[in-house]
């Protein structure tokens, strides 16, 4: 299926107060956009919107200034009702130089507000975004409102006072125009003030210096004679199920869901990686939290990583391990070892635009089939998804349970977008979380390494340093009986078909499939996994607002599938299937259920577009034809 | 019951699987040496964990009746590490090869020994692939011919105390299959050494690189190919200790000198701590030079699993509540 994109209504700047909005802040790597869009981010919350958040910011760390290519940008979507992703077009854009302008400005609705620092469109800057001539003077931009201002001008005039010098004061330029950002949607600052005192505190002067910038930009919004047209908007507040809320990225609640599984399960952690984008937030936050028992280590390749966690379950603890698709790749004999000798391990991937190094910084969901079917001889192993930012903690708790009590690797899949994305959270109560106690066995008598158990076959947890149980396990085939190393080939039989059955079984302990959102049978399913939710889920609510038979299902559990997936699938007359790859899911539910569906495929490096699932959603109903 | 108080014996240390070795194969004789060793160490059977990458040598966990791990081609360091990062009261040992070792897991060797992860690492050199029938290794001489270099092989060979050293090892030995009582003790000392012991035991493949150490092992002329080297005594070899090493001043290289003659002065005293010294020593090769076996260095340095620990014991506040992480930073609250 082609992807189409849904024109999007009207702008809707022209009230005092909007349902809800998309703006996009977008400079330089160097230009602080990504601290601008996180304080924006937290005032937001605080001021009661629902959001979502898009940080996109490029593989360099420190591109060449001015350069296209090294253009980063954090875009944020909220309003009053509920958010599920970082919204399609820009009602508002802030280009901090040309380079920023000419790769955003084209996501700008007509009508849409454009502010720009003047002070940045030089010759220079404007060759390097191959602008003939300036666009803030040539009419290119009579589209939109304007509000060009010489914010660079502006800055070093705030901080002037502070003595910390041209550049570190041009440094402050992001907090001028967060201040303006936050007086048009009347926000407040006190957060961005306490962060800004937080993250200085060894440098006074430029926390305050940065401060200054922040209330003379929002000063600029009171007292400037802005243009007609631009004022402040105002955005309900959502309304939200009670409760206290915090806005979370992908990575923090995965590695909050990751310490909670392993206190559920009463034991201990070592989280084994190797740095690696987009996944190495999850080392970052891990490292922090040792006092709940979790150690990491920062192995010399992902071999390594992986083996050390392997290492660590061998001896009692779970063993887990993160990377995105080239680590997971290298990562593939170990898990194989980790499904031999059936030792708990959990496998992180946060997956990003390949193939080889891809598009690193960008998302994609192309490592299904590899974490499915990636690994050498039949080695099944349970594969779950996380579908938005909050769910990565429950998903990661779900990992734990599954790898041991199963004693086997699981994979978890999340990818670049959730990982980086921030939105409202709900915080759960901890206590409320149902405990799965690992019971490692100590009973001497009769012990051999191939016991197992009746329910779930898996294998004994026999710990080193326990008394009688001293045994051996290794990656060449075990006999059933004995445990011990077997050639036999009815041995290897029955062991191949039971570490299958073993997997296929997790299927009775799993929730059945459920609809998200509209009715359990109808004209169109449309079906996703993974990240796409937020995008899917919008586009059916605006499906089903316009009278379509449309329902949203959302698979968590991708190995083994949910029971009634099938049936359930049966149910509709046409399915689409929207995926950040080029058809890896939808070949899945076609060999499994002999089912037909219509593959939505983007690899673009970038979530999907609402209006791209809605337009998709269109034309199935042109040809199936319309509800009465 | 205490099993550390009833006194285990050889036999306490095998376990029921029948040995697949080739016949005359020098693993025989390490496994021997070590099951008999390990009574010695006088620590409960169930601490010790054997683990093992892949290759001839890789097999010898199945043999010891305590705790093992047959893993993947060249990845027990980093097993190892994290058994001993999870329980650092186990006594970790890796078993490897040449291959498995310096070719395919070169890389977890170098990390493992910088590191200096409290473990023993015994490294069963034969100079050559064995399971894999017999091709050149990554410790075989330039020139070896095997089914992969039919003419010669033409890599340059590394020296694993060479690299062991070069990667930052704290322990650093070598012993011979055969010498049970010289490997025992050399052993021994690398299980008492806190940190990464590293053990280089020259081992003899009778089938595809039969008599490679002939030099050394041979009772007739070893005397005469390899010094025996002792904390604080002097580098002195021979049938009739008749032979000392020395130092070339002018050149800095060592070279052999007759004891007998008039020219006895200057015979090197060995220093288990002195890097430089142990560099050379590690290098020498027969026949222009002996053969050094024993321990060659140590150093006294913090382990990695120590330091890692107690990161974690220092962090470990019982007032800390999952509950309180979760809402830590801005929260609100929605009535």
């Amino acid at each position: 299926m082609e992807l189409a994109e849904e024109k999007l209504g009207e702008h809707h700047l022209d009230e005092k107060e909007v349902v809800d909005v998309v703006v996009r802040f977008a400079g330089d790597s160097g230009d602080g956009m990504q601290l601008t869009g996180g304080n924006f981010t937290e005032s937001t919350a605080l001021y009661g919107n629902d959001l979502s958040t898009f940080p996109d910011f490029p593989a360099e760390i420190r591109a060449p200034v001015g350069s296209t290519f090294g253009v980063s940008a954090f875009q944020i979507y909220f309003g009053m009702e509920d958010v599920t992703t970082a919204g399609d077009a820009l009602d508002v854009l802030v280009a901090m130089n040309p380079a920023a302008l000419v790769t955003n400005v084209g996501n700008l609705v007509e009508g849409g507000l454009l502010i720009v620092d003047s002070g940045a469109f030089t010759a220079k800057n404007l060759a390097k975004a191959k602008y003939q001539s300036n666009p803030l003077e040539d009419g290119a931009l009579d589209a939109f409102r304007v509000l060009d201002i010489n914010i660079s001008k502006h800055v070093l005039a705030a901080v002037a006072a502070f003595g910390i010098g041209h550049k570190a004061g041009l440094r402050c330029k992001n907090m001028w125009t967060l201040g303006l950002v936050l007086w048009l949607f009347d926000r407040d600052r006190k957060a961005t003030i306490e962060n800004l005192k937080t993250k200085f505190a060894n440098k006074p002067e430029i926390a305050e210096a940065n401060i200054a910038a922040l209330n003379a930009g929002h000063a600029y919004g009171e007292t400037a004679e802005l243009p007609v047209g631009i004022h402040i908007y105002k955005v309900p507040k959502a309304k939200v199920a009670p409760g206290t809320y915090r806005n979370v990225t992908g990575s923090t609640a995965l590695a909050w869901g990751l310490i909670a599984g392993s206190k559920l399960a009463h034991i201990e952690m070592l989280f084994a990686s190797y740095p690696i984008t987009p996944a190495s937030n999850l080392l970052h936050e891990l490292v922090n939290r040792k006092e709940f028992d979790i150690n990491t280590f920062q192995a010399e390749d992902e071999i390594a990583a992986v083996c050390a966690a392997i290492g660590a379950s061998f001896a009692g603890s779970l063993g887990v391990t993160s990377s995105a698709g080239p680590g997971i790749a290298l990562k593939a004999e170990g898990i194989a070892l980790a499904v031999a000798t059936e030792l708990p391990l959990v496998v992180v991937n946060t997956q990003r635009g390949g193939p080889s190094t891809g598009l690193p910084t960008k998302t994609e969901q192309s490592d299904l089939n590899m974490a499915l079917c990636g690994r050498h001889a039949d080695t099944p192993v349970p594969v779950i998804a996380t579908s938005t930012s909050t769910d990565c903690f429950e998903v990661a708790i779900e990992a734990v349970r599954l790898a041991t009590k199963y004693m086997t690797p699981v994979m978890l899949l999340s990818d670049g977008y959730l990982a980086n994305a921030a939105e409202p959270w709900k915080i759960p109560e901890v206590d409320s979380l149902t405990p799965f106690p690992v019971q490692h066995y100590t009973d001497a008598k009769d012990f051999k390494p191939s016991l197992r158990d009746d329910s779930t076959h898996a294998r004994v947890w026999a710990k080193p340093g326990t008394p009688g149980l001293e045994h051996r396990i290794g990656g060449i085939e075990r006999s059933f009986e004995t445990g011990d190393i077997s050639y036999d080939p009815d041995n290897h039989q029955k062991m191949t078909q039971l570490r299958q059955a073993k997997i296929a079984a997790i299927a009775d302990d799993i929730p059945l499939q459920e609809v998200v959102l509209g009715s359990e049978s109808g004209k169109l399913a449309v079906v996703g996994w993974g990240s796409t939710f937020g995008a899917i889920h919008q586009a059916v609510k605006r499906a089903r607002g316009e009278g379509l038979d449309v329902s949203h299902i959302q698979v968590r559990y991708l190995s083994p599938l949910p029971k009634n997936l099938g049936e359930l699938l049966h149910n509709f007359e046409k399915i689409i299937v929207p995926e950040m790859n080029t058809g890896q899911f939808i070949n899945l539910i076609r060999a499994e259920y002999l089912i037909d569906a219509d593959g939505l495929n983007k690899v673009a490096g970038q979530p999907f577009k609402i209006g791209e699932i809605l337009a998709a959603i269109h034309e199935e109903f042109a040809v199936l034809g319309r509800q009465p | 019951m205490n099993q550390a108080a009833i006194k285990l014996t050889l036999k306490d240390y095998t376990s029921n699987q029948e040995v697949r070795w080739c016949p005359g194969c020098g693993d025989y004789a390490i496994l021997k040496t070590i099951q008999k060793l390990m009574p010695e160490l006088d620590r409960p059977k169930e601490n010790h964990v054997f683990i093992s990458g892949i290759g001839c040598a890789s097999r010898f966990p199945y043999y010891m009746n305590t705790y093992g791990f047959h893993t993947i081609h060249g990845r027990a360091p980093p097993i190892a590490t994290g058994v001993k990062l999870a329980n650092p009261d186990l006594d970790v040992w890796v078993i490897t090869g040449d291959g498995d070792g310096f070719s395919i897991g070169g890389n977890h060797m170098l990390h493992v020994l910088r590191r200096n992860v409290d473990l023993q690492i015994l490294l069963f050199n034969n100079e050559i692939y064995g399971l894999t029938k017999g091709q050149y290794s990554p410790t075989s001489r330039a020139g070896t011919r095997s089914p992969s270099s039919p003419k010669g092989s033409i890599d340059f060979p590394l020296a694993p105390c060479e690299v062991a050293l070069g990667s930052g090892g704290t322990f650093i030995a070598r012993s011979i299959d055969t010498e049970a009582k010289h490997l025992s003790a050399v052993v021994r000392r690398a299980y008492d050494h806190k940190g990464a012991s590293f053990v280089e035991i020259l081992q003899n493949c009778p089938i595809y690189n039969d008599g490679i150490f002939e030099q050394v092992k041979d009772k007739k002329i070893s005397a005469d190919f390899k010094v025996e080297l002792e904390h604080g005594e002097p580098l002195v070899f021979g049938k009739e200790r008749e032979k000392g090493v020395r130092l070339n001043r002018q050149r800095l290289t060592l070279e052999v000198i007759d004891l007998n003659s008039g020219d006895a002065d200057g015979v090197l005293i060995h220093d288990e701590t002195n890097k430089v010294l142990a560099q050379m020593l590690a290098t020498m090769s027969a026949p222009e030079l002996p053969v050094a076996v024993g321990v060659i260095y140590r150093e006294d340095r913090a382990t990695y699993d120590e330091v890692s620990r107690q990161q974690v014991a220092l962090a470990r506040n019982p007032s800390t509540s999952l509950q309180e992480l979760l809402h830590s930073g801005h929260t609100w609250v929605v009535e």
